[in-house]
């Protein structure tokens, strides 16, 4: 599903470059769940923008779903995300000035063609809602809801477009412990139910140990990338 | 793009900002409303008089002349009323008023009509309907101004020159006259029956000869001035039709509105200013949502058309709300410029203004706002994982290349479609441009020099407030920008105003003249003398008046010249004028010579040499000169009531003409027109204003063809025109001043949300409300006093410009009130500033931090 051919990623920082990603080869099956562990600054995030396509990788190739991103222009890749990707952010990223149903909508909406007419996509993002807890609080703004909910939220909405692959940004982050196991339970669930194929970047060995499949980084290089239970 | 996305996105955007943006709004409002106000105001002017075309001349052809008509276009004028054309006359002059019951007297101005003059529109009157009376009794009907300044009323006599006329009723209205011309010489209107026995048309004596013919339309006039034009351009009498009084009026009304306007386009600017600012703060606090969007998968487009859509809305509304206020407006400028109108203008509904209004505000708020909204584009998803430090750099591509050549283009065309003529609209381009640019240079130095030069000794508070002006997400190019800019405006119309009435303002020290008297007939010049000396005042010299004509130009006579129709022929109206010549032996304090040589020097020169015979030797002022296109040593000759005088001009002279001395545009050496027929000029000073009327009336009394003025009442004149120019042009600069208000208070409430953080980890930190505010004073304090100064300085120099080049006066500076100017701008912004932000200092941190979170 996803492929990673000898990456780098270099960054001017003050003047001089700053290699924070290389060497990265990575495969990721599809209906996969990887976790990508390392402590701060190890590269994660970077690694999972490249992987994501939110960015382009100073040298290597990526492949999402067959296509390769590098010959894709900004917009393209951005259908292809609408298309194929969903994302959930460690600080949640809902819209301020939307609802939750709304926010749930967003990549629906970005994707017509995909979900069928207006009535169709509203009942499909009322069904997520329910499914995360919240059909009660649809018509909630974000500032209304606790970081909890407002993940919740953010689950609805990544799954909304019924992406063939799902990234997670630390999601349990900003979380206390409670709530951010009962956050990744749902997430595991839903990413079983529609069969996507997660990639997950976190910094806690528990949560990393449920994923299929761990790489870890340090340094800005890939350490070890194995199943999970093999330290 | 995704259209139904940006339309439900747009929309459901718009929904918790809408406060915020109405508030970018307003700030194209008030411009949007000065000119919908004032173009709606133009086309209510031009319609209306349109419509009166004809009654604004009150017939369909004028004749004019101020020689009277000679026997050859009487007889012209008399064959065509014996073939049914209505013809009527009227003589207009100025001349002495005087109420026989309160002694008071007034020069007027005497308008002796004959005829059913006017044919179309009403001369109004108080009672009611006597104006046909006028051709049947011996009456006079006034400008009430004349009754009030004469302390007369309807029934008394007034005398004018040797005859009496008894006031039967008060004119309040004369189509086709501006209301200004009569508050400044209030008219007196009598049957031309009547006029010989005033006796007032004496010799030298400056009066309009006019004659007025109804014919079937416009055709016939052209018609009529077409069949007898050789005969009256060599009886040097001038025609009007209808059309051109139309077009005369329309035009004179539309560059003062025109004018105006560009004032009004100064606070649509402004307003612009605003909105990039407004939408500047919009789109930094939208740079997470945009990141999202774009890892969601929205294009660049579909993201950048969600923004681009709510500015065009924003836009929309503001342009709305500033065409209702403006057509309010409209409403209320035909009272403002009531005095500058020939007729009374009707407020109608123009779709023209309203539309364009519309459409200029829409594209100002548009324009404006996408230099910031670019930065949309320059957002990548990657920021939604992680925030740079300060936002994304800006792109320098085609695109942003073309915003900033379109907002050029559109600064440059809006000043030329508002401008009077395409110099202005440039000008004034010009002077909008460097002045944004000298304001956003001096803000960025601000920056950087308050940056590099760091008080690090400084107390606490002093140094926080500096430092807000460097930190990011400063506010110091738009406060700075808006602020400077209002300044701007109000100092270079106080400027302009402040010089044009310090030199209008008629030398008043206390040793000059104040009081002239003119017309004084040969036979009168010693009693006129003995009358004042009397009275125990000094009388200057006698100056004698000698009218004249210019009947050729080295060698080519005045019809010759008229003739040529290229460019090089001179001014129309020099070789056309009547002159007033008069001779002596120096020159007056008012006078200098730029060129040649006085006559004592050429006599000195000639002196041993034997007398040749030689042409009258003359000096001319250089701008008259400038005007026949002569020069030293060119020959003029003059028509002096028939007969013919070769001349020579052996120097040009600058003359002062703002102090009050009988000034001349030519001189002649003494003992060449000694004898030619003249009328003499004196002028004295009276301390006293009832000592002035006194002697007014006694001058009058005895005299009656003489006039007499009072210094004190040209000033009056002066000052009442230049007060209701003045007034207008503060009108319309008041919504300049309006909209840098809101402009200033959306700028410092944008960046409230900063403040608030700010001062909140200051207050949690322990900081005391008092010090917050301190941080904040200091802040303000130093943005209105640099803004304040430099818009000033500014102001200072495109005065000079108007003065100097557009006025052709010279300028002073008046340092005083501008300092109060640029201090009044720092302490506005320090408390515009404060006000703003009150609740920053006083709000309890867990309140605020709250807020904040949602």
């Amino acid at each position: 599903m996803i492929v990673a051919e000898d990456l780098e990623q270099t960054y001017m920082s003050g003047g001089r470059p700053l290699t924070v990603l290389a060497d990265i080869d990575l495969e990721v099956e599809s209906h996969g769940f990887v976790a990508i562990v390392g402590p701060s600054g190890s590269g994660k995030t970077t690694l999972l923008g490249l992987l994501a396509g939110l960015d382009r990788p100073t040298t290597g190739r990526v492949w999402l779903d067959g296509e390769e991103l590098g010959p894709m222009s900004e917009d393209e890749r951005a259908r292809l995300r609408a298309e194929k990707v969903g994302f959930v952010f460690q600080t949640f990223q809902l819209i301020p000035t939307l609802t939750a149903l709304e926010n749930v909508l967003v990549p629906v909406e970005l994707n017509p063609g995909r979900t069928g007419d207006g009535v169709h996509a509203v009942e499909r993002a009322r069904e997520l809602l329910a499914r995360v807890g919240l059909a009660e609080r649809a018509h909630h703004y974000p500032a209304q809801l606790s970081g909890g909910e407002q993940q919740r939220v953010a689950l609805a909405r990544a799954f909304a477009n019924d992406p063939k692959i799902l990234f997670a940004d630390e999601p349990t982050g900003n979380l206390d412990a409670e709530t951010g196991h009962a956050v990744i339970d749902l997430l595991v669930a839903l990413n079983t139910e529609a069969r996507t194929t997660l990639v997950l970047v976190t910094h806690d060995q528990e949560l990393a140990q449920r994923a299929h499949h761990i790489v870890r980084l340090a340094g800005g290089r890939l350490v070890s990338d194995g199943p999970a239970g093999v330290p | 793009m995704r259209l139904p996305f940006v339309l439900a996105m747009a929309l459901r955007e718009s929904r918790s900002s809408w406060r915020r943006l109405g508030f970018y709004a307003g700030s194209i409002t008030l411009g949007v409303a000065a000119l919908v106000a004032i173009n709606a105001f133009r086309a209510d002017v031009n319609s209306t008089i349109h419509r009166a075309s004809r009654a604004l001349l009150g017939a369909d052809l004028e004749l004019h002349t101020r020689y009277g008509f000679p026997e050859s276009v009487r007889a012209v004028l008399d064959s065509a009323s014996g073939a049914g054309t209505p013809v009527s006359f009227v003589t207009r002059f100025s001349s002495m008023a005087l109420a026989e019951r309160s002694g008071l007297t007034r020069l007027v101005q005497v308008r002796a009509v004959a005829g059913a003059y006017p044919y179309y529109g009403d001369i109004v009157t108080d009672p009611p309907g006597l104006w046909p009376r006028l051709g049947i009794d011996r009456i006079a009907l006034a400008d009430p101004a004349v009754l009030v300044e004469l302390d007369a009323h309807i029934g008394d006599t007034l005398r004018l020159g040797q005859a009496s006329f008894v006031v039967a009723g008060v004119i309040t209205s004369v189509p086709g006259d501006v209301g200004l011309g009569a508050a400044i010489r209030p008219r007196i209107y009598i049957p031309e029956a009547h006029l010989v026995e005033t006796e007032l048309l004496q010799f030298g004596s400056f009066a309009w000869y006019q004659a007025y013919l109804q014919l079937t339309g416009a055709d016939e006039a052209e018609g009529f001035i077409a069949a007898h034009e050789t005969l009256l351009d060599s009886a040097q009498v001038g025609t009007t039709t209808a059309g051109e009084r139309e077009e005369d009026l329309s035009r004179g009304l539309d560059n003062f509105a025109r004018f105006l306007s560009l004032i009004g386009l100064s606070a649509l600017l402004l307003g612009g200013i605003g909105i990039a600012s407004g939408v500047h703060v919009f789109v930094k606090r939208k740079l997470e949502t945009v990141a999202v969007l774009r890892c969601l998968g929205a294009t660049q487009r579909t993201v950048f058309g969600v923004y681009l859509l709510q500015a065009l809305v924003m836009g929309f509304l503001g342009a709305a709300a500033g065409v209702a206020l403006g057509l309010g407006v409209q409403a209320s400028l035909p009272a403002l410029l009531a005095d500058f109108l020939p007729l009374e203008v009707t407020p109608a509904l123009h779709l023209g203004p309203i539309l364009t209004g519309l459409a200029v505000g829409v594209w100002v708020a548009v324009i404006f706002g996408l230099l910031p909204l670019l930065t949309i584009r320059d957002v990548t998803p990657l920021e939604a994982l992680r925030r740079p430090f300060d936002g994304p750099k800006p792109r320098r591509d085609v695109v942003r290349f073309a915003v900033y050549g379109a907002l050029a283009v559109s600064v440059v065309g809006l000043s030329l479609s508002q401008a009077p003529r395409w110099q202005a609209g440039l000008a004034f381009a010009v002077a909008i441009a460097v002045t944004a640019a000298v304001l956003w240079l001096v803000a960025w130095s601000l920056t950087r020099a308050t940056r590099r030069f760091f008080p690090r000794r400084a107390p606490y508070v002093l140094r926080q407030g500096i430092a807000n002006l460097f930190r990011p997400h400063n506010q110091t190019v738009t406060v700075t920008l808006t602020v400077g800019f209002g300044v701007f405006v109000l100092g270079a119309v106080h400027l302009v105003e402040r010089n044009l009435l310090d030199q209008l303002a008629i030398d008043a020290r206390p040793d000059r003249p104040n009081f002239v008297v003119f017309d004084i007939q040969q036979d009168q010049r010693e009693g006129v003398k003995e009358l004042i000396e009397e009275r125990g005042y000094t009388v200057s010299e006698l100056t004698p008046i000698v009218p004249a004509r210019v009947a050729g130009v080295n060698g080519r006579t005045v019809e010759d010249l008229l003739a040529d129709t290229t460019d090089a022929r001179p001014a129309r109206w020099a070789l056309r004028r009547e002159y007033r010549h008069t001779y002596r032996d120096t020159l007056t304090s008012s006078e200098e010579l730029v060129e040649g040589k006085w006559w004592d020097e050429l006599d000195e020169e000639r002196s041993g040499e034997e007398a040749p015979e030689r042409v009258a030797r003359i000096s001319v002022e250089e701008g008259v000169a400038t005007e026949l296109q002569v020069t030293v040593g060119d020959h003029i000759t003059w028509n002096v009531q028939g007969v013919l005088l070769e001349t020579q001009i052996t120097s040009l002279r600058e003359v002062n003409w703002a102090r009050f001395e009988p000034n001349f545009f030519v001189i002649f050496e003494p003992g060449v027109l000694d004898d030619a027929p003249q009328i003499f000029v004196t002028l004295t000073r009276v301390e006293d204003e009832t000592r002035r009327a006194e002697l007014q009336r006694d001058l009058v009394r005895r005299y009656a063809n003489i006039s007499a003025l009072d210094l004190s009442l040209v000033q009056d004149t002066i000052d009442t025109l230049l007060g209701k120019i003045t007034l207008a042009v503060r009108f319309m600069a008041l919504f300049s001043i309006a909209a840098g208000m809101i402009v200033l208070v959306g700028a410092i409430a944008t960046s409230r949300f900063q403040r608030v953080r700010e001062s909140v980890l200051l207050k949690t930190l322990g900081g005391r409300a008092r010090q917050v505010t301190q941080v904040l004073a200091t802040e303000y304090l130093a943005l209105g006093t640099l803004a304040g100064l430099t818009g000033t300085l500014l102001a200072a120099i495109a005065g000079w410009a108007l003065m100097v080049f557009f006025f052709e006066l010279t300028f002073r500076l008046p340092i005083v009130p501008l300092l109060g100017l640029a201090a009044a701008a720092a302490v506005v912004t320090l408390l515009v500033g404060l006000l703003t932000s009150r609740d920053v200092a006083r709000r309890a941190p867990l309140a605020v931090l709250r807020e904040m979170a949602e």
